[in-house]
């Protein structure tokens, strides 16, 4: 129940924003702030009430479940369910869902009813496909988190936000597409096979699906999120849609959005089709190292801050493709300290980028310089947060590369040097960073002021988070193990089974299947 | 006493964070006495540990202290743990004194800069930094500290940031280093699948049973630690950022160049002595590295003009003396002469410092000069750490450590006659630079008149530093000359003895080739600066003379290889493609999509004629293909 409360949440507490909207222009984030902190306690209260159960009965992998019947015609569920790996994440949109409102504050003053309806709307469907077990109800959140956020971009974003919304739009609209495409192929082969229609994420799971088949229902759900993540070369909606967003939706970009595709591959395409994600795994490291070197160049040369970062981010996650796909715990484990120690270092990033801007009315870096000597507070958070983009040891970055490259390490030798060039890479764009804006000569700006009580509540929660995550990330480490160590045994039982297909109990059935399709060949 | 091994680097770390959070609000008093104050606790703290380890510790115990669990992932399970151990124990000596020593001296140097605070907390972190390193139980959390090492060199090397040539010098310090640093965890992931932990001494009690000598993945492992330890020691070829790093406050490149962070590599390859000594091509390699290094820049500290850059490379060049001795397994010599360095090599830069300070941030040499009574006690301990670094025989304290690495090169069982021709000949180099520096910055005529002299804070540490440039070198005396080993006895609990080919009682003879070098060295830069500069002068017109000497000056054209090589490609590639050209195939496809869109629209004229005849085209074409089909 608390699940559907937390959506529930969301969703009311956006609504009331947008009538209360219309008498008062601050009442609004108010509203939203209250639901924020409403949504983040509870969850967070879940959490610490769990978290001894998680530490106790590491076996026992889902938390808490809620299904009612929606479309039973259909065979479509109203199921939410979460484990380790969602909590952690619905944990982490709650936080980056208060800081969105806080650096909000003051930024947005046109519609504010309607944007806040919009950000807590976002909230909800990230929250909502963080815990759909019902593939249509996943993909019904999958549209809750993209349409509000096309407006958030098209309505309160800078110069160039028309067409940056269009794109972010039309991009992930088009791969949702193919995903929903393979949602229903996958409903239908289940059918076939067993009699029964559902979009049961459980039961899908179980789904006997030729290899072929699978390769191509797999790369279904794999363009949706690999668009979103985002993999190259999918990646170019992302620097538009970042850097024309306001500091709010650049941070739920960043923080939330991108972590959806990563979720869907965990979630959906080991489980769903380890076999075929197998096959995919070379591929899709390369692809990854890809987009970390790539990244990392085009970050170097970028003269507008909020583009830059976008481009950090094109790098990290391509950590995160390479970890993934590496199928080892060590690299799973990095891999979900990568989710979010990223979206708390380049979501301080881009709140940082909008505090510049509210000051200076500008993102091009060109036009800054020396910022230190004027706004030392500031100065030395963006220094730290610079620090933790390159993955220095002790803030949570550095845990999360260091636990994807060593686990990559066992995959590919090879990948992994190549990847470790990012590191390099990586030191020279967040270098660049310091001393564009807050290093070398000062010009004449007038009158700058240093952090407002706000911000620095802001910054310094930021700040203490990614420092404890990078000296003790246990609790992370903790809660992910379960559904960590459930993927870990999935992938190792499908190498062990006979042919590429699934499923320990039906092993007499997929054999005989197995052949048949080896025959047909 | 095991349990206070944290408060070693907490002192450190604490004094860094009392000033970063407070450092505005409070008066500089505070500020200096808070830096300074949390390294000298920390090296009380170090002394009475330190005490207690030599009286009651035996030969292989070491005080460890496990502060939590960082982190344990499916068996991976690095700690946050200390360790202490007779090598260790040297290092977190040096680091601690000489460090309190450079605050102290920084308290008065820095004291007109603004940002008095941000500059003591920095180094207060420095230090800490490199505690770890030294103390750390396994490679991880050295990591840690070899990265903050890293962070702390730039923030000081930076720290005059409003000019974008310290910030650049800055920016080189860390990439380079991080060269270093990224190829060093490769090896740590290596290690970690090789032996299943990163602890340090359980991989030297395994990596014999699990490794044959000279197997591939023991050099490959090897030469990627030592990948590391050439990036942070400054070894060719990633020697290129040290020079550069002057740009920081004479202070910080004393702490780098003496306490911390140069000798990181130098720790790093001694702590893991065991794998080095499973392959016998990455010694030869460490060897190697440190005898090219040692000479190339030796050559270019001889054609230096700023008094820093003659320093730092001579740094380099010593350190790479230490790479020497490592490599031909003259451990505890490697480790004696680091330890010797840091006492004159802190002194030379902090009178230099001072020199500097006194003349208004004068740094070329052919400006000083006269300087030898108007400064009398900057010159003279200035001048005992030059007899040091310069190996005076018998009464500098260099000379102890660097005869005995000269030794080891030609007597140890890796040595070879190659290597010993290229010490000597290195230490005859650096005879000759040194005193070049002397005579051009003490001698001759005054060319820049003195500002103010050095107050207390700094000549005080100067003192001390000179007392122990000279007295160190009595604790470790040749076997025909004393025969007192007491530094080496206390790291044989550590580092094995080296295993030597050569007969001890040669030894004079090369004790003798070595005064003979460092006399010569001398002598020579007397006679072409001193006696006889019309000499240098008809040299200098000599133009393939000059040539040479402008390549030495640019520290052997590495600087621009690298930028030809790595740096412009990079740079260029960034900005020709810094619009994305991935995403000019998306356009391609907004723009086929439009195209086709007009294409289309243009159909719908509204005009009734155009239509009526497209709709008899269409019906011909489909009846046509009836028939057809």
């Amino acid at each position: 129940m608390i699940l559907v409360w937390l959506i529930g949440i969301f969703m009311g507490g956006g609504t009331a924003a947008l009538i209360l909207g219309q008498w008062n222009k601050s009442i609004p984030r108010w509203v939203a702030l209250a639901t924020a902190l409403a949504g983040f306690l509870l969850v967070a209260i879940f959490w610490t009430n769990q978290y001894q159960m998680i530490n106790t009965h590491p076996s026992s992998v889902w938390l808490v479940d809620f299904k009612r019947d929606w479309i039973s015609s259909f065979g479509i569920s109203f199921h939410l369910s979460i484990d380790g790996l969602s909590l952690l994440l619905l944990v982490l949109t709650c936080f980056l869902g208060i800081l969105a409102v806080l650096c909000s504050w003051k930024e947005i003053t046109e519609r504010t009813g309607f944007y806040y309806f919009n950000l807590l709307w976002i909230l909800a469907g990230v929250s909502g496909v963080f815990m759909a077990m019902d593939l249509f109800l996943f993909y019904f959140f999958w549209e809750v988190m993209l349409i509000p956020m096309y407006f958030l971009i098209g309505i309160w974003g800078s110069e160039n936000r028309v067409y940056a919304a269009y794109k972010f739009f039309i991009f992930t609209q088009a791969s949702g597409l193919l995903m929903f495409l393979a949602i229903l192929g996958l409903y239908f082969i289940h059918g076939q096979n067993t009699g029964m229609y559902t979009f049961n994420y459980f039961e899908l799971m179980e789904t006997v699906i030729p290899s072929e088949t699978g390769l191509w229902l797999m790369l279904g759900f794999m363009v949706a999120f690999a668009v979103k993540l985002p993999v190259f070369p999918f990646h170019t909606w992302l620097p538009d849609a970042h850097s024309e967003a306001p500091t709010a939706g650049s941070l739920i970009l960043a923080g939330l959005l991108l972590k959806t595709g990563a979720y869907g591959m965990l979630r959906f395409v080991i489980p769903l089709f380890p076999a075929a994600a197998e096959q995919m795994a070379l591929p899709a490291m390369i692809l990854g190292v890809a987009g970390i070197v790539y990244g990392a160049v085009l970050a170097y040369s970028q003269t507008d801050l909020k583009r830059l970062v976008a481009f950090t981010s094109v790098s990290h996650m391509g950590f995160v493709l390479m970890g993934i796909f590496s199928f080892n715990e060590l690299a799973f484990q990095g891999v979900v300290m990568q989710l979010v120690t990223h979206a708390i270092s380049t979501g301080a990033l881009f709140i940082m980028a909008g505090m510049i801007k509210e000051r200076l009315h500008t993102r091009d870096m060109n036009q800054m310089g020396g910022l230190w000597s004027r706004m030392p507070k500031m100065g030395a958070v963006g220094l730290l947060f610079a620090m933790a983009s390159l993955g220095l040891p002790g803030l949570g970055n550095f845990i999360a590369e260091f636990l994807i490259l060593l686990g990559a390490f066992k995959a590919s030798v090879w990948i992994t040097t190549v990847a470790a060039l990012g590191l390099v890479f990586s030191a020279a764009y967040s270098l660049r960073i310091v001393q564009k804006i807050f290093w070398g000569p000062q010009d004449g700006y007038g009158h700058i002021r240093d952090f407002s009580l706000r911000e620095i509540l802001v910054m310094t929660t930021l700040t203490l988070s990614i420092i404890g995550l990078g000296l003790y990330p246990q609790p992370v480490i903790d809660t992910a193990a379960p559904a960590i160590n459930k993927l870990v045994l999935l992938l190792e039982t499908d190498k062990t089974q006979v042919g590429k297909v699934t499923k320990p109990d039906t092993q007499q059935y997929l054999v005989k299947k197995y052949q048949e399709s080896y025959v047909r060949k | 006493m095991n349990n206070l091994l944290w408060l070693i680097p907490a002192l450190p770390l604490a004094g860094f964070l009392l000033l970063v959070a407070a450092g505005k609000h409070l008066s500089s008093k505070l500020v200096a006495l808070t830096g300074v104050g949390s390294i000298s606790l920390s090296a009380l703290v170090t002394i009475m540990i330190g005490l207690n380890f030599l009286s009651s510790a035996t030969d292989k115990e070491t005080y460890h202290q496990t502060l939590w669990t960082w982190m344990d992932v499916g068996g991976f399970r690095p700690e946050i743990a200390l360790s202490l151990d007779a090598l260790s124990l040297v290092f977190v000596f040096v680091i601690t004194f000489i460090g309190s020593l450079i605050h102290v001296y920084s308290a008065g140097f820095m004291a007109a800069d603004k940002d008095y605070s941000r500059f003591f907390a920095c180094m207060n972190l420095f230090v800490f930094s490199m505690l770890i390193l030294v103390l750390a139980d396994n490679l991880l959390l050295m990591y840690l500290g070899w990265e903050g090492v890293g962070l702390c060199s730039y923030l000081l090397i930076g720290f005059w940031y409003e000019n974008p040539a310290n910030g650049y010098a800055a920016r080189k310090a860390f990439v380079i280093t991080r060269i270093g640093d990224t190829a060093m965890a490769l090896g740590l992931f290596t290690i970690y699948y090789q032996f299943g932990t990163l602890v340090m001494s359980e991989i030297s009690a395994n990596a014999a049973s699990v490794w044959q000598p000279n197997t591939p993945i023991a050099t490959v492992t090897a030469l990627l630690l030592l990948a590391g330890g050439m990036g942070k020691s400054a070894q060719l070829p990633l020697q290129t950022w040290l020079p550069d790093a002057m740009a920081g406050p004479s202070p910080v490149s004393a702490l780098i160049h003496a306490a911390t962070m140069v000798t990181a590599g130098v720790y790093l390859i001694a702590r893991m002595h065991v794998l080095f000594e499973l392959s016998a091509l990455a010694q030869m390699i460490v060897a190697g590295v440190g005898a090219v290094t040692l000479l190339v820049a030796g050559f270019s500290a001889l054609t230096q003009y700023d008094i820093k850059r003659v320093l730092a490379y001579s740094t380099i060049s010593q350190i790479g003396y230490m790479f020497l001795a490592l490599g031909v397994g003259a451990w505890t010599a490697a480790i004696f002469h680091f330890m010797i360095h840091a006492f004159f090599k802190a002194l030379l830069f902090l009178a230099a410092g001072a020199i500097i300070e006194a003349l208004g941030h004068e740094h070329n040499m052919f400006k000083m000069g006269g300087l030898k009574d108007k400064m009398p006690l900057v010159f003279w301990t200035f001048l005992i750490g030059a007899a040091s670094l310069s190996a005076l025989p018998l009464i500098s304290a260099g000379f102890y450590s660097k005869d005995q690495i000269l030794w080891y090169a030609w007597a140890s069982e890796k040595g070879s006659p190659i290597l010993w021709f290229i010490a000597i000949f290195g230490a005859f180099i650096t005879a000759a630079y040194t005193t070049r520096m002397m005579i051009l910055t003490f001698w001759g005529v005054t060319r820049t008149e003195i500002g103010h002299h050095p107050g207390k804070l700094m000549t005080i540490p100067l003192i001390i530093l000179a007392f122990f440039s000279v007295v160190a070198g009595f604790i470790e005396l040749p076997h025909n000359f004393g025969h007192f080993t007491l530094f080496s006895d206390l790291l044989h609990r550590v580092l094995p003895s080296t295993v030597l080919q050569a007969d001890e009682s040669s030894e004079w003879k090369f004790q003798l080739l070595a005064f003979l070098a460092t006399f010569g060295g001398i002598y020579l830069v007397f006679i072409y600066y001193y006696r006889e500069p019309y000499k240098i002068e008809r040299l200098r017109e000599n133009s393939s003379f000059q040539s040479l000497y402008r390549f030495w000056h640019n520290g052997w054209g590495f600087d621009r290889l690298f930028d030809l090589v790595f740096v412009n490609p990079f740079v260029f590639i960034a900005q020709i493609n810094k619009r994305d050209i991935v995403d000019r195939f998306y356009d391609g496809i907004t723009s086929v999509t439009e195209h086709l869109y007009r294409l289309l629209s243009a159909t719908q004229t509204g005009s009734l004629r155009w239509y009526i005849m497209g709709m008899v085209i269409g019906a011909i074409i489909i009846l046509g293909l009836q028939i057809m089909l």
